[in-house]
């Protein structure tokens, strides 16, 4: 039905959002504030403090009798319950969402308590006690890829878990007769943008009908529900989700929820009360979710004239401990736009999946792209280096040609429309170029570090749903059917009074998608968006949806709002043929305009838009025949462009393809290192603008994740697969202060395949950003390996010279020195002196009493074994402190001249394990002690405070050694007494005074 | 069975919004969380729980403060207020209007502690200028908007409150 | 992330204070602004058994200009301190360093002792009290005791406070006659962790030169009359001195070089601030 619609009244301006005024008095129920059903439990999880370890057990004992405890329920629980979640690969890679058997990330959830109140549920995790067997970890992603490398699941017998190669046109040819082969290696980190609010579930289990009923702030895609109905063995009807119409941000993260829906189901099924979970930040940074870290070799076949005639990609994609489903996304939803905003028509590509000990990778914003183009962009900008062309000469040469659309890239991409030339051309003049390159002339001049980074990004939305099948090869397609598509859902409802509801297949998390769909709505009814209401809740049971539903790939605005304006203009012409029959005039002249329905040549011959809907509630019978009563459309749709991927392994990854082209100039500092941004532009050919002002706030908020990325964010893990980013004091999410304001540009090129002629704008700053800040900074510095984030220290580390040495010294002026191992852990040696003969001292430490007391904070040991002790010792330093279970093992004893202290601590605030060696020299009537230890520490300590980890380590063992010097000096004051020893480990076990 | 002393409720009033209140909350509720759950003022948002995102930012007497760094019963004989204090007779502040003319908000769930620090600050500083605004703002985190579209709006509100008021001619 | 129960005490007087710690001791933790404190329980980073609040203390509250010294109590805010008329002029570092202590809303609430006694080695007010030769008053049951800077702090996160006492006030001595002071911190956000902070204070020949966020506390040197190339020398060695940490903000070379290239341009920023105070006296 292609219906005449009104001329646009709403659509393209600049609304302000009918969302604001709820969410400005703080009036807006997101998945916490609404209220839960009587006698709600509330849960807390257990996390792993080791990213590679065997469970050897558990015990949960004396948590169940913890007060307001109604259960605790671990691994075999859930494995007894539920089955793995599907993924899209054929290997054995089992994830419930409680460990089973086996922990493989820091933070992965092990053990779940359900108790009356969430204090009460996390007073209890303090009760639970887990004995894990550590393994070796695995966490540099080429690391995992090499033989012998520890295995992350044994079953699949591999860490790189799919491979595959790629070929378009004629790249050997390219590379054979290129003047010059470029070649990049990128290392792009683990990032996430983070949203403020975090996971939130509400599960109740309904025994009647053996139904899920859950509440939470789960995004979409809904490809997963059937991966979360299968896990809980039920039928998809009987999971019933529900998504409130507020969510505090998503971007992508919070399709990651899944697993923690079925652990609740599961709960509220064992309890056979509704169980809720509310995900806390230090969950969140440490388990949610991160975007896959990835490294990408890339190579580019080039001319001396600066053209590029062929690509070559191998990217190692790094998904962490478990393969999520939709995962593997990010290496595939870019797959047909690989070539960028280029023509380059050959073109290599080998996607490597590869399995590590770190949090699993998921959905976040840009979704591959910023990893793609942060290759791509780099590559070019090195081409213009190493033919020592200017770098917008380069991208100029070798951009799409216009004219050219739709244009089919490589490798398969149908980029529907665009005119990159001359949106470079505006960017140049109006962004003014001219007078940056004259600032950095004389920025140089001046001798400061000044540079321009420039990008070009093609902006993919709405996924083909078919994209992920890529990864089999064309036989395995064949066998499991084509998949292709997409589907938009909206309805379109209106009430006995006449007034307007609408719904959608979006589950917005701030965009104002609501915003949106009632401007389009009031343009084909006559009205104004302030009288439309529009409902942005989802609920599987009640609401039309499909796998497509949800909140990513940029769909809104190229897919759900068609379904919307397909929708309205249904209601309108049936309403027209309504008011047809009153007014007396075909229904082709009825229009709609401030709230009257009237005939086009006599604006007299009217009604009220409420009457005329109306009618359809009140009277049916007046209804022209074949008319079915009631007015409530809905409109599915989705684009033919969208075909499956053909047998040359050519997908249209995406249905519209927007463009970006930025630019900036910014100042390194060459004292301290950091990056000052000067100008920021920013170009976009997004096709037909919806709301500018909501755009272009969606362009501010995609730079500054895009700022976070390049200079500030990632998670980072120490080599043992410790956690190191868990707060946000840890992990930089850009302030105010580091954002300045983007220059925003824009020009319209409307999709030809989406009626609206409207793209998606929300993603391609996450993608141009990075790579234009990078490249500005290479320019500025003339580094060519640039990994993010750009911090200052990483800069001046690659621009600084070598320090002056140190000054000779002497040693003994320094007692303790320590180093941090790549951030794992506590490396350090030192000495000192005790003022008594070198045997006293080896009995010292020899002895289990006497250790005992020298142990800082010891409260009971035990002798489990000849020189290998347990102790429950209280640790801290300054007003942090907290239990542990020490075990201590005593080697290589040479008496009394060394020994080497080995063991291990384990306690709510994490795990540690750690060897020193002690050497012990007679000197005159003293004996000097020299020691060296390594310690690695891992667990919700060093996620927390790995800032002072090196410090609080050298305390801790300064302490062990005035200790230990303190013990001989009183011992030599005592006189050796041995009653003096009884008693203290008397008082040690609790059993003396 | 009674409760170990650190579990035992006590009693706390204290002036929330410009009403008399009063609730009782274990020593270690959260402000945070008492004003949520007890007090069902859901406009005060939970996000970091560690000080450093400021959604959680309230008034007390007068003064912009975590209330997740405070504890339920540190409030008692206190004026508190939250975001729920800012719209007054069904209509948004000044401040809040401005908000949505120039998009200072995408999702809302930093919104309300940022109002609230906002409101606090043109206490102190009724004129800042974008460096000073930003300052401030930097005790906030947003991960939606890049920060623009409130800046936008404060400067804005700073303007208008501080144009001269316009003199009556008899 | 919710904190383990713990008894809380609002304090009515500081001898109900001390009472309380006289008698829980290690169990007791003083609670002033609780920005630190607080963020740690949520963490359930340490589990004391009795919370004192001093908050509300009027006898803590006050900022008092004693002559040589200025003596913040220990409920009183950096807020307050931020606000005292005085600040640019008797205590200039303190209105430079002030500022970059977290952010307007944590400053709101968050005291001058607290973070004097929380020790946190990338804390600007423990730099600050250091550099100045200031004092710590410290009171139990047992007395009040006066400790300097330097005696106080004892490492990261670690002081010299016992168990049963509490920081009752700091004392900042006020510029000193001629001095000229500069501050500067390096840090990844505006109002985050200092990677490292540097004050400097020029009086005639004499610099001293203050770092933080370096070592495990704040570390000062004085050096007299000293030539050009052998401040290079000086700062050199202290850099090394200091060692610095690898953490995942910044590396151990990293912090030396500031060490040497902001402590040298900190100095000289000092010296010309001396110079001016000289001209217009």
């Amino acid at each position: 039905m292609n219906d005449s619609s009104s001329p646009k009244k709403y659509l393209g301006q600049s609304v302000e959002r009918i969302e604001d005024a709820t969410l400005l008095r703080g009036a807006a129920p997101y998945t916490d504030d609404i209220p839960v059903p009587v006698g709600t439990l509330h849960a807390a999880i257990l996390r792993s403090p080791h990213a590679h370890a065997d469970i050897l057990s558990i015990d949960v004992t004396a948590a169940e009798q913890r007060p307001g405890v109604h259960a605790v329920l671990t691994g075999r629980d859930i494995k007894a319950l539920t089955e793995p979640f599907l993924i899209v690969l054929r290997v054995p890679l089992d994830q419930w969402s409680l460990a089973v058997d086996r922990v493989r990330f820091v933070g992965e959830s092990v053990v779940v308590v359900i108790a009356e109140d969430r204090y009460l549920a996390e007073d209890a995790l303090e009760y639970i006690d887990v004995k894990y067997r550590p393994i070796e970890a695995v966490i540099g992603t080429m690391d995992a890829t090499k033989d012998g490398a520890p295995l992350v699941h044994e079953a699949a017998g591999t860490n790189v878990v799919s491979r595959r190669d790629f070929s378009y046109g004629e790249p050997e040819d390219a590379f054979a007769k290129a003047d010059k082969i470029v070649e990049l290696t990128i290392d792009y980190p683990r990032n996430s943008q983070t949203p403020l609010e975090g996971f939130v579930v509400v599960a109740n289990y309904l025994p009647g009908d053996e139904s899920y009923d859950i509440l939470s702030n789960f995004q979409g895609p809904f490809t997963v529900h059937p991966v979360m109905s299968k896990a809980l063995r039920c039928k998809g009807s009987q999971l019933r989700m529900r998504s409130p119409a507020y969510s505090g941000g998503g971007f992508g993260v919070k399709q990651a929820i899944f697993p923690y829906v079925v652990l609740m189901c599961v709960a509220s099924r064992k309890v056979g009360r509704p169980v809720k979970w509310v995900e806390d930040r230090l969950e969140h940074l440490t388990a949610a979710i991160a975007a896959p870290n990835r490294v990408i070799e890339a190579k580019a076949a080039v001319m001396n004239d600066g053209k590029i005639i062929g690509l070559h990609f191998e990217q190692w994609d790094d998904y962490g401990a478990y393969l999520r489903p939709p995962m593997p996304g990010p290496l595939y939803r870019q797959h047909g736009i690989m070539t960028g905003a280029y023509d380059v028509p050959n073109m290599t590509i080998v996607n490597n999946l590869v399995m590590t000990n770190k949090t699993p990778s998921g959905m976040v914003r840009g979704f591959g792209g910023p990893q793609i183009y942060y290759s791509i962009e780099r590559l070019v900008h090195t081409v213009a280096v190493e033919l020592d062309m200017d770098h917008l000469e380069i991208i100029k040469k070798n951009l799409i040609p216009a004219g050219s659309f739709p244009y089919r890239a490589a490798a398969g991409a149908l980029i529907d429309s665009g005119d990159y030339q001359q949106a470079l051309e505006i960017a140049e003049r109006d962004g003014k170029l001219e007078d940056l390159q004259e600032r950095r002339d004389e920025m140089r001049a001046a001798g400061k570090l000044y540079g321009i980074g420039y990008a070009a990004v093609v902006e993919p939305a709405q996924s083909n749903m078919g994209y992920l099948s890529t990864i089999n090869t064309v036989e395995e397609r064949k066998k499991a059917g084509p998949k292709g598509g997409n589907v938009a859902i909206a309805t379109v409802n209106i009430d006995p009074l006449g007034t307007v509801s609408v719904t959608a297949d979006s589950l917005p998390q701030g965009q104002g998608h609501g915003t949106i769909l009632s401007q389009i709505v009031a343009d084909e009814l006559g009205l104004t968006p302030q009288e439309i209401i529009v409902n942005m809740e989802r609920d599987t049971q009640r609401d039309p949806w499909s796998i497509a539903t949800g909140n990513y790939s940029s769909r809104f605005s190229s897919s759900t709002v068609v379904s919307a304006q397909k929708a309205a203009q249904r209601v309108r012409a049936k309403l027209a043929r309504i008011a047809a029959q009153t007014l007396n005039v075909p229904a082709e002249e009825i229009d709609f305009v401030g709230g009257q329905v009237f005939a086009k040549g006599n604006p007299e011959n009217t009604l009220r838009f409420s009457r005329v809907a109306g009618t359809t509630h009140w009277s049916p019978g007046e209804l022209p025949t074949d008319m079915a009563p009631g007015v409530t459309e809905t409109v599915t749709w989705s684009a033919p462009e969208l075909e499956p991927p053909n047998d040359k392994d050519q997908i249209n990854t995406s249905l519209t393809y927007g463009f970006v082209f930025d630019f900036c100039g910014l100042q390194v500092d060459r004292v301290t290192g950091e990056v000052r941004i000067d100008r920021y532009v920013t170009m976009h050919d997004s096709g037909e603008i919806l709301n500018p002002l909501l755009a272009d706030g969606q362009v501010y908020g995609a730079f500054a994740w895009g700022l976070g990325i390049a200079l500030s964010e990632e998670f980072v893990y120490g080599g043992d697969g410790s956690f190191l980013s868990g707060t946000f004091a840890d992990y930089l999410c850009p302030t105010a202060p580091e954002v300045p304001e983007p220059q925003i540009l824009h020009m319209v090129s409307p999709s030809p395949f989406t009626p609206l002629g409207a793209k998606g704008i929300a993603e391609g700053n996450v993608m141009s950003t990075p790579v234009c800040i990078a490249n500005a900074v290479a320019d500025a510095t003339g580094q060519r390996d640039l990994r993010l984030p750009l911090s200052p220290s990483k800069i001046m580390g690659l621009i600084d010279d070598d320090e002056p040495p140190a000054p000779t010294r002497a040693a003994s002026e320094i007692l303790v020195k320590s180093d941090a191992k790549g951030g794992r852990g506590v490396t350090g040696s030192g000495s000192a002196r005790a003022p008594a003969a070198i045997q006293t001292v080896w009995d010292t430490l020899l002895d289990p009493v006497k250790l005992a007391a020298v142990i800082p904070g010891c409260h009971q040991l035990d002798l489990v074994g000849e020189n290998n002790y347990t102790a429950e010792v209280s640790l801290g330093v300054g007003a942090v402190r907290g239990r542990f279970t020490a075990d201590v093992r005593l080697a290589d004893l040479d008496p009394p001249n060394s020994v080497v202290l080995s063991g291990g601590l384990h306690g709510p605030l994490g795990a540690s394990s750690g060897m020193g060696k002690v050497t012990l020299t007679a000197s005159g009537e003293s004996t000097r002690i020299d020691y060296d230890y390594e310690v690695v520490v891992t667990g919700k300590v060093v996620a927390i405070g790995g800032r002072m980890l090196d410090g609080a380590s050298r305390v801790l063992v300064e302490q062990f050694f005035r200790r230990l010097i303190a013990q001989i000096e009183g011992q030599n004051e005592a006189g050796n007494s041995a009653g003096s020893w009884l008693s203290r480990l008397l008082k040690i076990l609790g059993v003396g005074r | 069975m009674s409760q170990p002393i650190e579990n035992q409720k006590q009693q706390v009033n204290f002036t929330l919004n410009g009403r008399e209140v009063g609730g009782s909350a274990e020593p270690r509720k959260l402000l945070s969380d008492f004003l949520r759950q007890e007090m069902a003022l859901t406009g005060v948002h939970v996000s970091c729980e560690h000080g450093i995102c400021g959604c959680c930012t309230v008034r007390i007497d007068g003064k912009a403060v975590r209330a997740c760094l405070t504890l339920a019963v540190q409030v008692d004989g206190r004026r508190v207020d939250t975001v729920e204090s800012l719209a007054h007779a069904g209509e948004l502040s000044d401040l809040q209007k401005a908000f949505r003319k120039h998009h200072g908000l995408q999702c809302g769930y930093c919104t309300p502690g940022i109002l609230m620090s906002v409101e606090a600050f043109l206490e102190i500083s009724p004129k800042p200028n974008e460096e000073e605004i930003r300052d401030m703002l930097g005790g906030h985190i947003c991960r939606c908007t890049g920060y623009t579209g409130m800046v936008r709006a404060i400067k804005e509100v700073v303007e208008q409150r501080n144009e001269p008021v316009p003199l009556i001619e008899v | 992330m919710k904190p383990k129960g713990f008894e809380y005490l609002r304090a009515h007087s500081v001898e109900q204070a001390l009472d309380s710690l006289a008698s829980n001791g290690d169990d007791a933790k003083i609670i002033s602004g609780g920005n630190s404190l607080m963020a740690m329980l949520n963490f359930r980073l340490l589990e004391p058994k009795v919370l004192i609040d001093i908050s509300r203390l009027e006898a803590l509250s006050g900022i008092e200009y004693k002559g040589d010294y200025l003596e913040v109590g220990a409920a009183a805010t950096q807020a307050q301190l931020q606000a005292w008329p005085g600040l640019a002029e008797r205590m200039p570092l303190l209105a430079l360093a002030v500022p970059h202590i977290g952010h307007f809303q944590t400053r709101s609430k968050g005291t001058v002792c607290g973070s004097i006694a929380h020790s946190d080695p990338s804390s600007e007010l423990p730099l600050c009290l250091a550099l100045l030769g200031g004092s710590v008053v410290l009171r139990s049951k047992r007395g009040e005791k006066v400790l300097k800077a330097a005696d106080f702090q004892l490492g990261m996160l670690s002081t010299a406070c016992a168990d049963d006492e509490m920081v009752v006030a700091v004392r900042f001595p006020v510029k000193r006659q001629g001095a000229g002071y500069a501050f500067t911190e390096v840090a990844r956000r505006k109002g985050d962790f200092a990677i490292i902070a540097i004050a400097a204070e020029a009086v005639g020949g004499t610099i001293r030169l203050g770092i933080g966020g370096v070592a495990d506390k704040p570390a000062v040197r004085e050096w007299s009359d000293l030539a050009t190339d052998a401040l290079d020398d000086k700062l050199n060695e202290l850099a090394w001195e200091l060692g610095g940490n690898d953490d995942i903000h910044a590396s151990a070379k990293y912090r030396r070089q500031l060490v040497r290239r902001l402590g040298r341009e900190v100095i000289e920023t000092a010296q010309e601030n001396g110079v001016a105070v000289k001209e217009t006296n």
